[in-house]
């Protein structure tokens, strides 16, 4: 080996190490540049994300405020209640038709009184500025209490969804000039009213609480019967994909043999987890639906298919979170005699436990943002009434959070699409706090071991 | 042989002073790791540097290419010259220095290239070679002078994971040559092979010495006795003692240098 | 409701017989729990899980496969299982009966069944699928659904059903996607791993994540309200190129969006697992951090990379949301990313939402390209988990 000669006959003239050659002038640019492309695609996933927060944040803020009228109303009770004996029964007669023109009396005579005169304003104009959403929520405010009638009570209704829009920069006076819904004579008389201090918008909890209004009122629309329907679909995910899922788990953890049998699971729940959501869908239908006879829009059928499709989202961190307790807690079991079930039950699966709480609250929010799957089985369909206690109501029809962001969103009216944006706050809301739950769960009992 | 050696060590000494560290402290966050080391390592020599485990050693010969910077917590104050200019000064451009200064590491790190993409990565790099002749020829005289090239001459395009514990080691000795850097550092190049492949390795950094000026951190005494000429010993951070490797082993100074080349510490 | 009144009884009866058959084993040790081959529980356990279990599968099959019918005689059915079970076990409880044992067997059983539900799940998806395309197939000719270039789906017949133009929308839009998503997220991880500060990952790691637990649905409406709209006024029209709001580009871009995390995450994963040791190898032999990652690093990990791409590509093509919002429901192929075109989700959702008919080509379509997007999503991520799971043995 001593014939071995170096390549340091090549050798380049050496410079000074306090001045950089050419060369690593050139390369330390090229680094400069690489690391100038990392922070760009960091800034640029950043910019995109408060991009899209601020968006659906200021398009759907109005959602929780809403415009109201705020006018005396006389119960005329020859028009509520002919046979004069305040009978619920034949109270429920009277249509909400009929509730429609007492609050138009009423609205006239509050103009008259506070003498407002708006030109070119129409009748349309007028009896159109009140929502058709009021008198309906007039005939029920009469029938829980029938005693109103013939009193002149302070009435604060629902103006409809254009007037609305104009308090919060949607509508202009241009545009209502075009629009056959409202008028510019119509604006300005609300913005008479507003002036008497009839006519103000204040904060809507109404937009949590009611349940979906039809095409035309757009400003009675809520999210009500979507949060229960997505708290029943919830409700069943917790009731069967947890336990289901951490059982699967400990199985696949701590008794499964290795063999073929349980490769196939182990390359299905990671396959299963990459399946596309609609996939799911496609099953619910034809499971749950169509061979099982299960009722379509019902929150138990949604909840199913979520269950399906959250397991291996649970099963996969469970098992991660069994097997980072150490093999030395479960010899310590088995070495007093205990079975290894016990040592699974009292020793393993007590100290996996918070990593787990992790994994099926992180499964769980990602369950509660699905829509795709919910879509197929008819979740997408017109609710308006809520669905009863459970278990019956989770046969009952609901909508979902996500599904009416999606339903809102194919609605011709502009201002569901401030609703879509005002639910998706909603939705975000919830799904922050089971995130915070995660990373404080994470936090409290995360153990090195 | 002994005698031999003995004299080379003599002759060596008249050679120039390479890198000179002055007042070398390093921090890793609140931990004192090196408490004010002043070394002169010689050109054209073996220096080994011995010690117990987190003695510093390795910090040590880190610093010397300054590879301790990529390590977030860790500070470096001091002076450590390489032909009397200072590595750690602010225009000094690491990437230069590492390429004068050349390291081989613990385990057998070959990327996962082939053999000849290995060699060649740093020739590459630093654009040491002019066209592809220039570039086959840097190879083949680092694999020979790895003592490799007889081994691999028929499989260049294999890849360089598929060697040997012992080979990988060499592979990696000859893509730091490649480089044509001034001094190479060896953080226990031998650690992690058999003793045959060790003897392989021990005797090319003896052929090494010709060229360049090594320093080799090695946890074994036989090992720093067999190859070099001039031992520093480290404890605790300090450096103990620093001289010819002859005097450390049969005559030290220091009590505590004593005790570990008896095997009382460490 | 009288089903889950009768589960409620079947409950009570387990309740009670753990009850009665714990007291009976400790009456017959005399009181010595000593003397008992398990401990009491384990007996009560044992009586419970036999009272329940049968008479909760025994519903639970039946409300299944026939849901209407015959439910008190179910009940009846169900309630006597449940009292065989307890009758069973207090027979069976004697100091010598192994409980503990039998209870195990029971519970593993229980695991296992846990456990199988994931290959049911997959063979419902692959059986549901395959007979509602069966039946699509006897009305359609396979090869006109595969290679027909046509999509026009008339409910009353003459229906032309060609994949063709779905598959080109889902594919172009995905490939955007991905030239959004592997770029951006790739530097990210790098960044991230290679460069940034521990404080500065602390701070955006999570931020990036937050991207990826935003509902697709969220960025369906995004791209509705925003991106599309932008697209339109600022490129398409002024560039004489399309006048809709939803097109390629608005779905392509936001979902390369919420690709990123996905990608960035996988990558940061697969850099992370390249050893250290490489990295070291390269610098100390002078490279600068980015030719160590250009040359060394992503080298290494381009395999896992690679697996990583692919699993974005096969989320990419089962998106749903993001299309039926931003990318049009007009079955094309063209070239142009301004034009709205869709995708097979966009279809399956439209052929099966609202009045359907089981028995029409029209809806049994739905469940042909279903069966596609299980069977092209499947290849891929089996491909790519292979992919990932190889590369990571590689380094372990």
């Amino acid at each position: 080996m001593s014939d071995a000669s170096f390549p340091t006959a090549a050798k380049t003239p050496r410079t000074s190490l306090l001045a950089a050659d050419p060369r690593t002038r050139k390369r330390n640019a090229a680094e400069a540049r690489f690391r100038a492309y990392g922070l760009a695609a960091i800034a640029v996933a950043l910019v995109m994300l408060v991009v899209l927060l601020v968006t659906i944040f200021s398009g759907g803020i109005g959602a929780f405020r809403q415009t109201y009228l705020t006018i005396p109303v006389t119960l005329d009770a020859a028009q509520l209640d002919k046979k004069g004996n305040r009978n619920p029964e034949d109270i429920k007669k009277v249509l909400t038709l009929t509730y429609g023109k007492i609050l138009d009396k009423a609205l006239d005579a509050a103009i008259a009184d506070k003498g407002i005169q708006v030109a070119g304003l129409s009748d349309k104009d007028l009896s159109g500025l009140i929502s058709k959403e009021a008198s309906a929520d007039l005939r029920d405010r009469v029938l829980a209490d029938p005693g109103l009638i013939g009193q002149t009570i302070e009435a604060r209704v629902l103006v409809n969804g254009r007037v609305d829009g104009y308090y919060k920069g949607r509508v202009s006076m241009e545009s209502a000039a075009r629009d056959a819904n409202t008028s510019p004579a119509q604006l300005e008389l609300a913005d008479a009213l507003k002036a008497q201090g009839m006519l103000a918008t204040a904060w809507n909890w109404s937009f949590l609480t009611s349940p979906d209004a039809s095409d035309q009122r757009p400003e009675a629309a809520g999210v009500g019967v979507a949060i229960l329907g997505s708290l029943y679909m919830m409700l069943v995910v917790l009731a069967l994909a947890v336990p289901i899922g951490v059982a699967a788990a400990i199985y696949l953890e701590e008794f499964a043999p290795r063999n073929r049998w349980t490769d196939i699971i182990e390359v299905n729940i990671s396959n299963l987890a990459a399946v596309p959501s609609i996939v799911f869908g496609i099953l619910g239908l034809a499971a749950f639906i169509n061979f099982a006879g299960l009722p379509q829009s019902a929150p138990i059928v949604g909840g199913l298919v979520l269950v399906l499709m959250t397991l291996p989202r649970i099963i996969i961190p469970a098992r991660a979170a069994l097997k980072a307790v150490p093999p030395s807690i479960r010899d310590a079991a088995l070495g007093v005699g205990a079975s290894r079930m016990q040592s699974v039950f009292h020793h393993v699966l007590p100290l996996a436990t918070p990593g787990i709480l992790t994994g099926v609250i992180l499964g769980m929010a990602q369950a509660l943002g699905e829509t795709a799957p919910l879509l197929l089985i008819g979740m997408v369909a017109f609710v308006k009434n809520f669905p009863a206690a459970p278990p019956e109501g989770l046969f009952d029809p609901a909508s979902a959070l996500p599904v009416q962001v999606y339903n809102w969103t194919q609605r011709a009216d502009p201002a569901f699409v401030e609703r879509a944006s005002g639910a998706i706050i909603v939705l975000l809301a919830f799904l922050l706090c089971m995130n915070l739950f995660a990373i404080f769960l994470r936090r409290k009992f995360e153990r090195r071991w | 042989m002994n005698d031999m050696r003995v004299a080379e060590a003599r002759m060596q000494q008249q050679t120039d002073t390479k890198i000179s560290a002055r007042g070398v402290q390093v921090h890793y966050g609140d931990k004192h790791a090196l408490k004010d080391v002043n070394v002169d390592i010689l050109d054209k020599t073996v220096t080994a540097f011995i010690g117990p485990s987190g003695c510093g050693k390795s910090t040590f010969l880190r610093c010397i290419n300054r590879m301790n910077d990529t390590i977030d917590i860790c500070r470096v104050a001091g002076r450590i010259a390489l032909d009397g200019e200072d590595i750690y000064d602010r225009r000094v451009d690491p990437v230069q220095l590492r390429a004068r200064v050349g390291m081989v590491f613990q385990k057998p790190n070959p990327f996962p290239k082939s053999i000849y993409d290995n060699v060649a990565y740093g020739p590459r790099i630093h654009g040491l070679a002019r066209n592809r002749a220039e570039l086959d020829e840097i190879v083949e005289k680092s694999l020979r002078g790895a003592a490799l090239w007889n081994e691999v001459k028929d499989r260049l395009n294999d890849p360089g994971t598929g060697l040997s514990g012992g080979q990988q080691q060499r592979l990696c000795i000859a893509r730091a040559v490649a480089t044509q850097p001034e001094v190479l550092l060896m953080d226990e190049p031998c650690s992690a092979l058999d003793p045959i492949a060790t003897g392989q390795i021990e005797e090319l950094i003896d052929q090494l010495r010709t060229e360049f000026s090594l320093v080799i951190v090695t946890h074994s005494m036989q090992q720093a006795a067999r190859v070099s000429q001039k031992t520093a010993f480290f404890h605790l951070g300090n450096l103990v003692e620093y001289g010819s490797t002859e005097d450390i082993f049969t005559n030290p100074r220091d009590p505590r240098t004593e005790s570990y080349i008896s095997g009382r510490i460490g | 409701m009288p089903v889950s009144w009768t589960l409620l009884i079947v409950l009570a009866l387990a309740g009670a017989g753990y009850l009665l058959t714990r007291m009976r084993a400790v009456a017959m040790a005399g009181g010595d729990t000593r003397k008992l081959h398990s401990r009491p529980g384990h007996y009560g356990w044992n009586a419970a899980l036999l009272t329940a279990l049968p008479a909760i599968l025994l519903i639970a099959v039946w409300r299944f496969v026939q849901p209407a019918a015959g439910t008190a005689l179910i009940s009846m059915v169900a309630l006597a299982l449940a009292a065989a079970g307890l009758a069973f076990a207090l027979i069976r409880t004697s100091p010598s009966f192994r409980a503990r044992n039998a209870v195990e067997g029971m519970v593993k059983g229980l695991l296992i069944a846990c456990a199988s539900i994931a290959i049911i799940t997959t063979a419902g998806i692959v059986l549901s699928m395959l007979f509602e395309t069966g039946q699509f197939f006897r009305q359609y000719p396979w090869t006109e659904f595969f290679f027909g270039t046509t999509w026009s789906p008339k409910f009353g017949g003459g229906s032309q059903l060609g994949m063709l133009p779905l598959l080109w929308g889902t594919l172009y839009i995905s490939l955007i996607a991905l030239l959004v998503a592997v770029p951006i997220g790739l530097f990210a991880a790098i960044y991230m791993s290679e460069y940034a500060s521990m404080r500065m990952r602390g701070v955006v790691k999570p931020l990036i994540e937050v991207l990826a637990g935003i509902p697709t649905i969220v960025y369906g409406l995004f791209a509705m309200i925003t991106v599309g709209p932008l697209l339109r006024d600022w490129f398409s029209q002024p560039l004489g190129l399309g006048a809709s709001a939803s097109s390629v580009m608005t779905a392509g871009l936001v979902m390369g969006v919420m690709l990123i995390p996905f990608v960035s995450s996988l990558s940061d994963d697969i850099i992370n697992a390249v050893p250290q040791s490489l990295r070291d190898g390269a610098l100390g032999l002078g490279s600068t951090p980015s030719e160590t990652i250009r040359k060394v690093v992503l080298p290494a990990a381009l395999p896992g990379i690679v697996g990583a791409v692919l699993l974005a590509a096969s989320r990419a093509i089962g998106e749903t949301m993001i299309v039926v919002l931003g990318a049009g429901a007009s079955a094309r192929m063209g070239l142009n990313p301004f034009e709205a075109m869709t995708t097979i989700t966009v279809k399956i959702v439209s052929q099966l939402t609202g009045d359907t008919d089981f028995a029409a080509p029209e809806t049994l379509v739905a469940f042909a390209l279903g069966l596609t997007l299980f069977t092209v999503t499947l290849g891929l991520n089996i491909v790519a988990l292979y992919v990932v799971r190889k590369y990571r043995e590689q380094y372990e």
